[in-house]
Order: C-alpha cells, then structure tokens, then sequence
C-alpha cells in the first residue's frame, strides 16, 4: 500500500500549494488598482477625507506581503474581511465578507449537489451506452444533440426553458426566489429550472467524455484479448474494462462538476437565485473587492479540490499501484 | 533550402499516382462534394453571419442606436422585429450586434493566438529552463477557472472594451500555449530543424518557417474551438453586464436588457441568444470535418 500512500500524499501536497500560489495571485491583483480606484468605489459626493481614509484601510500604503499575510491569515480563521457596500458613507454600517457569503454558499451547495445527484449517472449511463453502440442510430443522434447543447450558452437553454415550462406551461416557478425560512420541499421546487438546466449542460458534457473514454479503453489490446478468448461481453465489461476505467470515469466527472462551479454563475443570475455566484457578479460590478477576493477563493478551491480528488481516486484505484514490485 | 520542406511534405502523401495536377478549383470543388451535411450547414451558416456582418449598415432597417419608437413594441410592420428596452429597432440591433459581437471575439481569439503561439513555440524552440519556467506559470494560470479570473480582473481593471478584448486574450492563450508547445514539440526534433540550427538560423526564423508551417493544421482547428470559447465568454460577461458595455449592439447585453420580456412569453430576447448558439454550433461543426479530415481517421465499422 506505501507506493499508493505515497502518490497520494504527494497529490495533496501539490493541491496546497496551488491553492496557495493562486491566494497570492488573486490578492496581489489589487496592485493593478487604477488610481481612481477609490472615487469609483465611493462615488463623485466623496470627500479628499474619506478617500484617502479608504485608500489607507485597503492598505494601499503597505507593503503586497504585509497586506497578503495579513489577508491569508484572516481567511485561515473564517475571516475574510469586510465588504466595501457603505464604505463611503459616515458611520456607515459594514457587513463582514464571511457573514454575506455563508449563506449564499450554502444555496448554491444545494443547486450543485441536487445537479449533480442527476446528472452524474444519468450521463455514466447515456455515455456507456453510445461507448458500446459505437456509429449507432442512437450515437449519432446523441452526438448530435449534445454537440448543440454544448455550443449554446447556458443562458439560451436557461430561458427557453423558463419560456416553455414556467411561462407557457406553468409547471416550475420562473424565479428561483428563496429565503431561509423557505421550507426543503419548497426549496427544491423553486430551483427545478436552474437545476434543469445545469444538468441539460453537464449531461451533454460528461456524456461526451464518457463515451470517448470509453472507447478509448476498448481500443486496447488487452480488451481484445479477453474478447477473442470468448469471453461474454458483459464479464469483458465488468471485470476488464471497469477495473482500469475507474481513472477516466472519475477523472470526467470531476471536470465536469468543476464546469458546474462555473457554470453555475450565469444559471443564478437568470433565475434570481441567491447564490454565490451571483453575489460573485453583484460585487464585480460594485467592485466590491473583498467580497470578490472571498468569492474567487472559494470557487478556485473547490475547482481544485475536485481535481485533486479525481487525481487521488485515479492513483486509490489504479491495479498497477496494488501489486508493486 | 529547408524552408521548402515542411510545404512539400503534405503534398507527397496525397499525390496519387493517376492523379495528374489539377487547378484549385477544381480540387475545391472535389473537396466540397465530400463534405458531409453537417459541415456544409456550418459552412453556409457561417458565409452568411460573415456577409451580415460585413454589410450591416445596409441591411439594417435604422441605425445602431438610435431611438425609433416606443419601448417593448411588438413585431409589426414597421419594426419587424419589435423594439427593445428604450425603443431601438431589435433588427437592426441584431444585425449590428453580428458585426460588434463576432469582431470582438475574432480580434480576442486573434490576439490570444498571437501571444500563445508565439510563447509556445518558444518554449518548444529553446526548450531548458524557459520551457520550464513557462510551463509551471501557465499551469498555476490554468489551475482556476477561467471565468472566475476574468471576474477578478474584471472587478480590479473596471469593465471596459479594452480590459475585457485583454483579459479573455491573456486567459486563453494558456490553452493556446500548451496545444502549441505539445504539437511543436514533435517538430522540433526532427532533421531539418536541426539542420536549420547549425546552419545559424536565428531563433524566429526557426520558430516561423521551419516549425510553424508543419503544426499549422492542428492550430486552425484549435482557432475554430477557441473561437467559440471566447465567443461564449464574452457573451456570458455580456449577459452579466460586465462585457461589452451599452448602447454597443451586442447580443449578450441584448439578452439581459429585454429578458423580461420572457416572462410576458414573448421570444424576442432569445434570437440574439439564438444568434450565438446558431454561430458556435456551426463553427463546431465544421472543426469536427476538419479535424476528422486532416487526423486521416476513417471510421472503422
């Protein structure tokens, strides 16, 4: 077990220190500030006082390593500093990042985790099939229309769909509006059409990599070995195939529930969901930076974890890594 | 001398013994009859996104961002398409919106290339430390997603056309790099680049002449799919107002400013969302011929 112990470990080891040169990245952009950062922020009414107030807190008079240590070691505590929204005003009231964030991400948790409980059999199942009935009617079919559903933008899906089913049709509720105290069945009945959508997406997309994998792994030798020595094709599937496509498989899952981290961005701002990401896009366009920084560091964490968890199960479950020599 | 190569290479492997030299229409024309249903509506759709764009003040009923009537007039007579938010001909808009919103992302693409082709085969050139150097920086560049980047930057820079033309560049040609520096690597070893070396050739001129004309096939196909990928980006960053900013006709922004409308059941704001899905399934399917074509795979059955 030590070769897979060690790989393993090694993995972990290179995730954290992703994570931590892309923390570096994303709070030393802020020495590309323009000058008028601060009067964008504040607005025209403001005082010389207050900006050069606000130009001192954002620690524009520091140095990068002091402002990112100090940065990185609030985020370590749960603390990610305090939002900009009301800076400018007197005695203005300022909300702490964490406080906005929390609650957000929890939502959009939910829009994921309910995507993907869905869409990750459904496309292992579709892309297995067109694997194996390789230049069928049913493969080409299928090639075709996730071609286009991959080519469209999210968007375009999102409103057809909120067209036909919840204007039209009005079987789903055209916004995604939920608040706290909004019950779970309730819940999952407002974000049926973003997690329509997102699985419309994700399905396509993993579907397609899941047959090419596929049919990638058929191709080798060693599967046509075990067919010629008249093995029934489901033993060859199950005891051949599945051993070694355990990598690809988690491999394609993993990106593509790492394309639903982005993804998942433009789906909440169609549907009005209060999740992270369009939190995310709110204070982009505020150019509210702390809430940004926070935002970024979770979506590129997660984005990485998925892949190091990918990397992992492909090393846990490789059958050379069992038997070293 | 060895410049010569790489162009009489592909030609060797498809001379044909019977096949006496024909004129490029004629080949053109023999290429075109083979092309399969698919490409050949990606193709057609393509040309005429192509001729809209280029003849946009033509075509357009009213100009780009005039007011012409009412907001949110329905289709009729005089507007055929209706009018948007604030009383803009929605044709009209649409058919600038191809000029704007194609130009922007072909310019994006461009420059990506530009800068990712050129790093790329760089770093295959010289290979060593700056190959490795360069590498490790794209790889950290490539290990969060994209869009959330963009968003970053986005939100630092202030969204500008500018910013937005720079950023998606810079951020795709990561992916411009690798596939450059992956298929010249390949190239690099072999004899006439050598040969080119000792000769003294300078370092552009290896790059240029000797490697870039033999991995230009897989590059063309990359364009195609980066394109769509920029196109897609831009859109998005449109869509979420943080793209190409008002009254510029573009159809991401024409999405998000009359989607209310949706909620009334009325399908206007999904055509300029149907403008880019339509574009991008059609430049995809036309990678797909091309690619299939110049890998030499044939379908097995």
């Amino acid at each position: 077990m030590t070769p897979i112990v060690k790989t393993a470990l090694k993995r972990l080891g290179l995730g954290a220190i992703t994570l931590l040169v892309v923390s570096v990245i994303i709070s030393l952009f802020v020495a590309l500030l323009p000058g008028d950062f601060a009067k964008a922020v504040l607005g025209q009414a403001a005082t010389p006082e207050t900006v050069a107030a606000f130009q001192r807190e954002i620690g524009l008079d520091r140095s990068p390593v002091e402002r990112y240590l100090e940065w990185i070691g609030g985020v370590v505590q749960g603390d990610f500093g305090q939002s900009y929204a009301g800076a400018g005003s007197l005695g203005g009231h300022r909300r702490d990042v964490a406080d906005l964030i929390a609650p957000r991400l929890a939502n959009t948790l939910i829009l994921a985790g309910v995507t993907a409980l869905v869409a990750v059999p459904l496309a292992l199942a579709l892309g297995l099939l067109a694997a194996l009935h390789r230049n069928s009617i049913f493969d080409r079919a299928v090639n075709l229309i996730t071609l286009t559903a991959i080519s469209a933008p999210e968007f375009f899906l999102a409103y057809i769909l909120m067209l036909f089913l919840a204007v039209r049709w009005p079987v789903f509720h055209a916004l995604s509006s939920v608040s706290p105290d909004t019950s779970a069945l309730e819940h999952l009945q407002r974000i049926a059409l973003p997690a329509l959508t997102l699985v419309l997406v994700i399905v396509a997309h993993m579907m397609r990599m899941t047959r090419a994998a596929i049919i990638n792994l058929l191709a080798s030798p060693y599967i046509e070995m075990a067919r010629l020595k008249g093995l029934s094709p489901g033993r060859v599937i199950t005891h051949h195939a599945l051993a070694n496509a355990w990598a690809p498989i988690a491999n394609v899952i993993a990106l593509n529930l790492a394309y639903l981290v982005v993804g998942v961005i433009v789906v909440e701002v169609v549907f009005a969901y209060p999740g992270i990401g369009q939190l995310m896009v709110d204070a982009v366009s505020k150019r509210d930076l702390p809430v940004v920084q926070g935002c970024a560091l979770i979506f590129a964490a997660t984005y990485i974890l998925l892949n190091l968890g990918a990397d992992i199960v492909a090393i846990v479950t490789n059958p050379r890594l069992l038997h070293p020599r | 001398m060895s410049a010569e190569l790489p162009e009489t290479a592909p030609v060797a492997t498809e001379a044909l013994p019977e096949a006496p030299r024909r004129g490029w229409r004629e080949r053109a024309w023999r290429e075109l009859r083979h092309i399969p249903p698919s490409a050949l509506f990606g193709l057609a759709v393509i040309l005429v996104y192509i001729v809209v764009a280029t003849l946009a003040p033509l075509l357009a009923p009213y100009p780009e961002t005039q007011l012409v009537g009412g907001p949110f007039e329905p289709w009729g007579e005089q507007f055929l398409l209706g009018t948007d938010q604030l009383g803009r001909d929605m044709l009209s808009r649409l058919i600038f919106g191809a000029r704007n919103t194609i130009g922007i992302a072909i310019l994006t693409t461009a420059l990506a290339f530009l800068l990712g082709g050129l790093l790329g085969l760089m770093a295959a050139v010289l290979g060593g430390w700056t190959d490795q150097l360069m590498g490790r920086a794209i790889d950290v560049l490539m290990a969060i997603p994209q869009l959330i980047f963009a968003l970053v930057l986005l939100s630092i820079l202030g969204p500008s056309l500018i910013n937005l033309v720079l950023i998606i560049a810079v951020l795709d040609s990561t992916r411009v790099f690798r596939l450059t520096r992956a298929v010249a690597m390949n190239v690099v070893v072999m004899d006439f680049v050598e040969a080119a070396r000792l000769q003294g050739e300078g370092l552009l001129w290896v790059m240029t002449r000797e490697v870039l004309p033999n991995i230009l096939p897989p590059l063309v196909a990359e364009f195609g799919l980066r394109f769509c990928f920029v196109f897609l980006t831009i859109s998005a960053l449109s869509f979420l107002g943080l793209g190409i900013q008002p009254p510029t006709a573009d159809w991401g922004s024409m999405v998000r400013e009359n989607a209310t409308l949706i909620t009334y059941g009325d399908v206007t704001p999904l055509l300029p969302a149907g403008a880019i899905a339509l574009l991008t399934v059609a430049v995809n399917f036309v990678v797909d011929w091309f690619l299939h074509k110049t890998s030499g795979l044939r379908d097995e059955h």
